[in-house]
């Protein structure tokens, strides 16, 4: 059984791209995915942005994010496309199912740790990190 | 020597717009000595108070705070971070400079 990993990609198009190709190439994007047995949960247009450096002459670019579910397999594929593809300037791919379940551990470890707390002593931490806060502001 | 000077760097004072993390720390280890009023806020992680579980790459606004001028990467003896949340700062920063959110140094 494989089990299901997360993944967040994140890639940067081309300014020069028109909205055509632009659509045409996402479309391509995600098929490749779903070919392979994978889904993308998520889109999203994160708009034209500066890069913080210089990559291949350019100082813009379209950032698009995708979520996906799957093996790893529709990954390596993606990836090898987006590579090859001239109007993507940089991707990113971060697996993101382990570090959510760590997040998801903590939260779960505070929430623990709170309802344990004592009345009083929960009560003055609250209004120490109050005006602790109170201050920075001031 | 180098080393010396990038530290300073980081001490502030002289930095414009050395927000509040830099005020935590007026004085170095060293320097303490004859002033006489040397209060140290005590510095609290700020993403342990926000209750943070997850840094995340993409948030360049939080990001950006956490690396100054040179576009290193603020120690936490400076900011004040817990070492866990240190850890998962470092790492998203990194990611956002993979991506051209962040630059990896200032030109």
């Amino acid at each position: 059984m494989a089990e299901k990993r997360v993944y967040e990609v994140v890639f940067i198009v081309d300014t020069g791209t028109s909205e055509d190709e632009t659509t045409r190439l996402l479309d391509g994007l995600q098929r490749t995915v779903t070919d392979l047995g994978g889904t993308v949960t998520k889109t999203e247009n994160m708009g034209r942005r500066t890069l913080a450096y210089k990559i291949g002459r350019k100082s813009e670019g379209v950032y698009h994010f995708f979520e996906i579910e799957g093996t790893g397999r529709e990954i390596a594929e993606l990836e090898r496309r987006m590579r090859v593809a001239d109007a993507i300037l940089r991707y990113l791919t971060v697996r993101v199912d382990e570090e959510r379940q760590r997040a998801e551990k903590l939260k779960a470890r505070r929430a623990r740790k709170a309802s344990k707390r004592p009345f009083a002593g929960g009560g003055q931490r609250g209004a120490g990190a109050q005006g602790a806060a109170g201050e920075e502001e001031a | 020597m180098s080393r010396n000077r990038d530290e300073r760097d980081f001490d502030g004072g002289d930095r414009p717009g050395g927000g509040e993390r830099e005020r935590d720390r007026e004085r170095g280890p060293q320097g303490g000595r004859g002033g006489g009023r040397r209060f140290r806020r005590r510095k609290v992680c700020r993403f342990c108070v926000d209750k943070v579980d997850y840094i995340d790459y993409k948030d360049v606004k939080l990001l950006s705070g956490y690396v100054p001028e040179r576009s290193k990467i603020l120690p936490r003896r400076i900011s004040g971070s817990c070492a866990p949340h240190q850890r998962m700062l470092a790492e998203a920063i990194k990611r956002a400079r993979n991506i051209a959110l962040l630059p990896y140094t200032a030109d």
